[in-house]
């Protein structure tokens, strides 16, 4: 979603760009003036449906896209896959932007934006709402921590480049903790409203399917990422490497489906399979196509050694996340007629064009792929060549076990 | 400590497992009443339709009261609004226009309110005596209260730029000047009675049993999402006066088990990872010096 039409030719800022330019500015404004003139007029909410398209896809869908993030920080960091490293830092920026888009987002939704921090001083422990609003904050501030060593290699600021190299391992293992947290907590969000969502989507066990569906797109917007930098950067696509991370995907929609069929059988909720009429059909979508079609997919070796394939597979998997998210805020979501206004819907295509306008313009001025162009054979075990040669991820002061010779 | 990746990989997918600390689902929050509660009683097939509560209601809350007298055609589409926190509303049977009853519509003044739970501020509280209130001071406009709520009472300020959720606050203010709600005041008919929750459901029962006829016999509230303060009794089906048929688990309950997991799942995960990063980093430095006794140095 981020990474985009005009990475093809980078050094000169194409027409994508310029393009991405002109909607992000539009989105700006449009927040501007929705802020001075109010919801009401802006947006298609009423009194019998209060949330719309900008939770649903700005917060929801941004937050769940931008889970790759914590989990090839972990790969690389806590796993000591250093393969991996070569992704690390598009990754994190991604989740960075997906991260503060949706804090954005939720200030633009917000009836008081001004307010926003009060979350920091009212505290209410018993608010799913709460918890996710105190963990994107964080979590957001550490994923910008995470990716600071990109500005001060860039300007060689050697001093704070070394402090936060010292902290790289409790700020990954820190992201790893608020994600659980707040991924999950985005469902619990729902399992407070058991009289809206439709009991095809509705489960006492949101949380954890919210938690493993976002671990799988966000693995899906990995390889997706990848595929597309490749082309934008001209550096070799590292097609065993995200093989790799396609292979786990089939595992991860795995858990999913045996969590979500159990907990159906459990609840007796497959009585609704076939009789919602369109919202059957939505949950078979989203079954089918989205979630045991990429199953299968991801699990052919021959799809994982085909970059456009493992590509469009993983489209499947974004789509699928979508689509859920959208099912249990909005179609299923038993509340008041509702359809987004323009302005709703720029401002939403403005979010986007930001997040892929600083993408384009970062990979540009920092060093974002730069590691990236180290190429390391993935089959090859981790020894000690490879160690060596690797300027290991963010941190040398981490390893001290490698840096010893 | 040699391992082989695929080991590893499933035992840390083990562990990982078993960092889901699932939350004990059974365990719910048994809303305590506090006897003192205060409440409401709707006796339905005493209310005569005249829309005094309602008067009453808006000339409380507001300056003007300019509320329609009498009852309009579109009776039944009319709905609650930040003007409108209190309504009668008027069900008419479609095909026998002669069964008919009157519904008064507000704040239920949950026991265990789904709205307090989901609000990220705490703006909105509920009371010992009963009332649910609302800080306009605090609230930073989410609406999750609005989507929360399963009688649709929370109403928001659409057309303002700073808007505020807006609802029956029991007239928490004479309440607590030892009066009671404007509406129940108001009432000519003896449909609305103002008293302790606890005395309320024996009245209610009691009129039941008297006129097994004229009621259905179920006390609305009395054990939906956990028990209302507000509490409903009707000749008419509950659901077909637009109460939505609700089990008696409170709301927040459903919640509150994965909430409170929630600094547990942390620790767990912390340390998961802090030992999966020991153990890697370990196998790697193994890993290392075996390269090293193989290239015999």
């Amino acid at each position: 979603m981020t990474t985009l039409v005009n990475k093809k030719n980078p050094p000169d800022f194409g027409t994508g760009t310029l393009i991405l330019g002109f909607f992000s500015l539009l989105g700006l404004i449009l927040v501007v003036y929705r802020w001075i003139i109010g919801l009401g007029a802006t947006t298609g909410l009423t009194d019998g449906r209060g949330w719309g398209l900008w939770i649903s896809f700005d917060v929801l869908c941004g937050i769940a896209l931008a889970a790759g993030a914590f989990v090839v920080a972990g790969t690389v960091y806590i796993l000591h896959l250093k393969q991996f490293y070569p992704i690390l830092r598009p990754t994190v920026l991604t989740g960075f932007l997906g991260y503060a888009l949706a804090a954005f987002a939720i200030a633009v939704d917000l009836g008081f934006p001004y307010r926003i921090w009060h979350m920091l001083i009212y505290w209410n422990v018993h608010s799913p709402l709460f918890e996710v609003g105190w963990c994107v904050m964080i979590y957001a501030t550490v994923l910008a921590l995470e990716l600071s060593p990109l500005v001060f290699e860039r300007f060689n600021m050697k001093t704070p480049l070394k402090l936060i190299r010292s902290i790289t391992i409790p700020l990954v293992i820190l992201g790893i903790v608020l994600s659980t947290m707040h991924q999950s907590s985005l469902g619990t969000l729902f399992v407070l409203m058991p009289h809206r969502v439709h009991p095809l989507w509705y489960s006492s066990i949101l949380p954890v399917l919210f938690l493993i569906s976002a671990i799988a797109a966000g693995l899906a917007m990995v390889v997706v990422e990848s595929t597309l930098s490749s082309f934008g950067l001209k550096h070799k696509l590292e097609t065993r490497l995200i093989g790799k991370i396609a292979g786990v995907i089939p595992y991860v929609l795995g858990v999913y489906l045996v969590l979500k069929v159990g907990d159906m059988i459990i609840s007796k909720d497959f009585a609704y399979a076939f009789s919602e009429g369109n919202l059957s059909v939505l949950f078979w979508a989203e079954m089918l196509i989205n979630i045991i079609l990429p199953m299968i997919l991801f699990s052919l070796p021959s799809v994982r050694r085909k970059p456009m394939q493992m590509f469009s597979a993983a489209l499947l998997v974004i789509a699928g996340l979508l689509l859920n998210r959208f099912n249990i805020s909005l179609f299923a979501f038993s509340a008041g007629a509702y359809a987004p206004t323009w302005l709703e819907l720029f401002v939403t295509i403005g979010m986007v064009a930001i997040g892929a306008f600083v993408f384009t313009v970062a990979s540009h001025y920092l060093p974002v792929f730069e590691h990236g162009h180290i190429s390391q054979p993935a089959e090859k075990p981790a020894g000690i060549k490879v160690l060596k040669e690797l300027e290991p991820a963010i941190s040398t002061a981490n390893i001290p076990s490698t840096s010893i010779e | 400590m040699t391992i082989d990746r695929r080991e590893f990989i499933k035992r840390s997918g083990m562990g990982l497992a078993g960092a889901f600390v699932m939350p004990d689902l059974s365990k719910t929050l048994s809303p305590t009443v506090s006897p003192d509660c205060m409440g409401t009683l709707y006796d339905a097939s005493q209310c005569i339709g005249c829309r005094n509560c309602e008067i009453a209601c808006k000339s409380n809350h507001t300056s003007d009261d300019a509320s329609p007298a009498g009852i309009q055609e579109d009776q039944q589409d009319l709905e609650l609004s930040a003007e409108t926190w209190s309504l009668i509303k008027l069900y008419q049977d479609k095909e026998n226009r002669s069964i008919y009853s009157f519904v008064k519509v507000q704040c239920m003044h949950c026991i265990d309110p789904a709205c307090v739970s989901a609000c990220p501020v705490g703006a909105l509280q509920k009371t010992e005596n009963g009332p649910v209130t609302y800080d306009e001071k605090i609230c930073i406009g989410c609406r999750y209260c609005m989507a929360a709520c399963p009688f649709e009472i929370p109403k928001y300020e659409w057309e303002k730029v700073f808007p505020r959720i807006m609802k029956c606050d029991f007239c928490v203010d004479r309440q607590n000047a030892g009066g009671e709600p404007a509406c129940t005041e108001a009432c000519i008919s003896g449909a609305l009675t103002f008293s302790k929750r606890s005395d309320l459901l024996v009245e209610a029962n009691n009129r039941i049993q008297n006129d097994p006829g004229n009621y259905i016999d179920h006390v609305y509230g009395e054990h939906e999402v956990g028990g209302t303060s507000n509490l409903y009794i009707s000749k008419v089906p509950f659901e077909k006066l637009g109460l939505p048929t609700l089990n008696s688990s409170s709301l927040p309950s459903l919640t509150w088990p994965w909430m409170r997991a929630v600094p547990g799942v942390a620790i767990v995960m912390a340390s998961l990872m802090t030992f999966l990063y020991w153990l890697t980093g370990r196998k790697t430095k193994i890993a290392m010096e075996e390269v090293h006794d193989d290239s015999g140095e």
